[in-house]
Parts: C-alpha cells; structure tokens; sequence
C-alpha cells in the first residue's frame, strides 16, 4: 500500500498556495472591506466636498461712485453669504484709491472689517485715522497695515468695480505686509513669503486679483 | 405594633460570601431540606392572604432569576458592583461618577431639546427663544443643558487632575488615561459646538473665533476649518453640520469610549491614594512581590485591599514560592 504524502505545511493539498479555509477567510474580510469602504468612503467624501467646492462669484452696489472720498472711509454692509440672513452680511471700508498713498488712481479700496487675529470686528476711528478691533486690541492704519496687537498681517480686502455709476463689491481677498493681493486667508493665518505653503490657499476662494 | 416585612434583597444579586443562609422553614429555603425537628413541631400553616402575600413579595425576584437564566449577568453585575476597592478610597474617586453623571444628564436633556429646537440659520435663534418662553419648564430643561456643560467640562478636568496627581495612570492603566484624554477632547468638541447652536451674537462671534483658531494650525488648519464651515464662510450648513457633529457624531463616540473607560476601570480596579504605604508580609522580597502582582492582574481583581503591586499575604507567598 502507498503511503500518502503528508502534506506540508500541514492542511495544503499538493500545489496549493493556500488552503481552502484561507481563501475564504481572505475572501470574505476582503469583500467585507469592500462593502465597508463603499459605504465609508462616499460618506466621507460627502462631509468633506464643501472644502473643495467654490461658490458663485457675487458683485454687490453699495452707492454710486460719487459717495465715497480719497480721505476717509464710508462704511458699507453687503451680503457675503447668502441663505442665512442678517448673519451672511459683512461691514466693508469703502474710499476713492489715493495718490498720496502711492495706490492707482481711479480705483476703489474696500477694506474688510474682520481682524486678521481672529475674525472679530474691526471699527475704523475717524479721530485716530486707524482701525481698532474690540476683542483682543489689534490697530491697523489707514490702509489697514498692521500697526499694534496681535494681528498676523494687514485686513483683508474687497475687489472692487464700477458699474452703471455704482461702486460694487465683489470677492474677499487677502494681502501681504506689503499689501500685495493673495488669495483670500482665514484670520490668524499669515501671508507673504515662506507662510504662502505653511497657510496654502483654499480651493474654496476665489484668485488674488 | 403591626410588623411589616423586612425588606429582602434577592439573593440572586448578593455575592455568595455575603449571603446569609436561609432560616428553616422560611421562604426562599430549598426544599427538600426538611429540618430535623419539622415532624416534632410542624410550622403553623400560612392563611390563604398570607401565601398570596408571600407569592407577590417573591414576584420581582422569580422574575429577575427568569431574566438572569437567560442573559447569566448575575455574576458579572455582582462581581462589578461588589468588587472591592482599596484603602484609602475617598471622595475624590466619585469625579468620574459625577461627570459620567453630568454626561448623562446632557444628554437626556439634550434629547428634550432636540424636541422643539430648529438647526436652521433662519430659525434656530427663534425656537431657542420659543423654548425659553413658551414651552412649559423649557428655560429650565435648556438652563440645565447651558450649565450642565460647564459643570462637566469642570468635572472631567477635576477626575483628570485627580488621576494625575494620584498617579493612578501608571502601568496598568495607560491605556485608560488615553482613553480618558481622548473623551476630554471630544467634551471639548461638544462644548464648542453646541455654543454655536442657539445662534445669537455671543455664539456667532465666539465660533468664528474658535474656527479661526483651528485655521491657526499649519498646513491643514485652513482646510480644517473650511470643513468645519463647510465652505469658505460660516453660512447655513454651518449650523447644520455643528448640529449633526453635536448630537450625533460625538455622542456615540464618547458613549463607546465611556464604556471601553468602565469597562478596564472594573477590570483593573482603581489605584489607592499614594499616601497609603504598601502591606507587605515580613520576611518577603519585594521583587518577589511586584511578580506575584504581575501575575494576579489577570485575574480580575488586581487590587482588593492592598496597594498595587504588593499583593495581599497569600498570594504573595504563593508568587515567592512558584
């Protein structure tokens, strides 16, 4: 009578890379996990889709041009965000550009209200000429530089244009110390230099002008 | 006077050890045990309203035995309820209890809440308001909630500071402190997310500085708190998305850690105070001792009266001399 070969390692037939009770213990984890990653992954990707979605570009009149002047600012309040009221509005500093300052003629400058420390609003001083938030004491000058407090750079911006005789606003963008234009950042987060990759810009803002 | 039954705790939940043995002739003795001296003095025979009494006073025990038949929870109740805890034990061990407590009162009041309260940018200041002023007791049931939340973030603060400066994170229980750690944070979650939810100024302004805070952080911080926004600015998905991570994101996962936290609470038993000085047996190594301990803490009862590490005498002879 033959011996039978003992099979080795001990429960694989001759040939087999695996036993049976393996591939489908294999097979069912992996079809487990396939159904798993079915459900998770789309309602994963359903949570975190706003922070890749960018919304309408939205252009607001908020007075005709003659209103606004070199030397000081006339406060405007615009819906930023649409579908929740009075708390999608936003306070903008609107004035005529100012060749003294060394800004393009013609233009409009529309400095938002929300401090560049943490998004509180920011209140501009006519006797002082500067913008000073009540929370935690941050000043900024006339064109919105940073000037005192813990502010991490200079108050964002509005774009503006003129249109029909109105002055109209249109997306939020940030600025550099040098108030150069850059995609629009959350408060506290610096701009310019090395912190454009620490801070990236968000596929949810709009482009720097 | 009329004598009124004692109350009788089911033996099915006192431990053994604990239970006392049964009087002849009463209720609740086994039969077939006649005592000796039945025949000699036969008990007076019960009326039929003092056996229907005897039936209804054993209703609720017949029905938890039947329970317990079926699900045999018994002896892990009693030996979770009845463990023993060691010397020294004192009030500063109910912090965890009490902000297991303020948990649970957050969320049965939360439940009542969620009832009348409107998750809408547009309407949830309103139905907070209606809360407040119309529905009967619903400045309390919401005055409960607001307070209860500052009451648990200060007790979980206290039962970390207790753990901590008790040094009751020290091996074994790591593991319980990073559980611990992680249902801080999500407290922490809880607290800033509901503050969002009644949608006035105060709640307004202070989610936008606490979501400004999160875009502080390098590199995914502004990513961070555009999913927290769900987009670029606080708009009505806000509300909406707070709402959800509120009551029901977190919730189920701070329930699934509480029970991962109780469950090695009661399987490693808590740690005495550190002023309480270790019992030893006289004349036994130390080392052997901390062995013996290593082997006793699979057993379940790590500590029963005695300090971590120095098992009580028997065992710690036995650990010497195997």
């Amino acid at each position: 009578m033959q011996e039978r070969a003992k099979p080795d390692p001990p429960g694989y037939f001759e040939g087999e890379s695996m036993t049976r009770r393996r591939a489908f213990t294999v097979g069912a984890q992996a079809l487990g996990g396939l159904a798993g990653a079915g459900i998770i992954l789309p309602a994963v990707g359903f949570a975190v889709a706003p922070i890749f979605h960018r919304g309408k570009e939205r252009w607001e009149a908020v007075g005709p041009v003659s209103d606004f002047v070199e030397d000081t600012y006339r406060q405007v309040v615009f819906t930023e965000t649409e579908g929740i009221g009075d708390a999608g509005k936003t306070t903008a500093y609107v004035r005529k550009s100012s060749e003294e300052l060394g800004e393009e003629s013609g233009k409009f400058v529309a400095v938002s209200n929300r401090c560049a420390h943490l998004g509180c609003p920011v209140r501009f001083v006519e006797a002082a000429g500067n913008f000073i938030c009540p929370c935690h004491g941050g000043v900024y000058d006339f064109q919105g530089k940073r000037i005192g407090g813990p502010p991490v750079r200079p108050l964002d911006q509005f774009q503006t244009r003129v249109r029909k005789g109105q002055v109209e606003l249109g997306p939020r963008y940030s600025v550099t110390n040098q108030l150069e234009p850059v995609r629009a950042r959350d408060p506290g987060e610096f701009t310019g230099g090395i912190w454009e990759y620490l801070y990236p810009p968000r596929p949810s803002t709009f482009p720097a002008p | 006077m009329p004598s009124f039954p004692k109350p009788k705790i089911p033996d099915s939940i006192v431990p053994p050890p604990l239970r006392k043995p049964g009087k002849p002739g009463a209720a609740g003795t086994r039969k077939g045990q006649a005592p000796s001296d039945l025949k000699a003095a036969p008990p007076e025979r019960q009326s039929a309203g003092d056996k229907l009494l005897e039936r209804g006073k054993d209703a609720p025990i017949d029905a938890l035995g039947w329970v317990d038949q079926r699900m045999a929870a018994s002896g892990f109740l009693t030996g979770m309820l009845y463990r023993k805890v060691p010397k020294g034990t004192n009030w500063f061990y109910t912090l965890g209890s009490a902000t297991l407590f303020a948990f649970v009162v957050q969320a049965v009041t939360g439940v009542f809440l969620a009832m009348y309260y409107t998750p809408s940018a547009t309407q949830a200041y309103a139905s907070i308001a209606h809360i407040n002023n119309d529905v009967p007791l619903g400045q309390f049931v919401h005055g409960m909630h607001k307070w209860g939340a500052s009451v648990m973030v200060i007790l979980i603060f206290l039962h970390m500071g207790r753990t901590f400066f008790f040094g009751a994170y020290k091996y074994p229980r790591e593991l319980n402190w990073v559980i611990g750690v992680v249902l801080l944070i999500l407290t922490m979650t809880m607290a800033f997310t509901g503050y969002l939810l009644p949608f006035d100024q105060r709640s307004f302004w202070a989610s936008i500085v606490g979501i400004n805070i999160n875009g502080t952080g390098p590199v995914i911080g502004p990513y961070l708190s555009d999913f927290l926004r769900a987009g670029p600015e606080l708009g009505a998905t806000t509300l909406a998305r707070f709402y959800a991570i509120h009551m029901l994101l977190v919730p189920g996962a701070i329930i699934a850690l509480i029970g991962a936290h109780m469950y090695l609470v009661v399987k490693l038993g808590t740690t005495a105070p550190p002023w309480i000085k270790a019992e030893r047996p006289k004349g036994a190594s130390p080392l052997a001792q901390l062995d013996a301990g290593a082997n006793g803490n699979g057993n379940g009862r790590v500590n029963g009266n005695r300090v971590d590490g120095a098992p009580a005498s028997g065992e710690g002879t036995n650990g010497a001399a195997s």
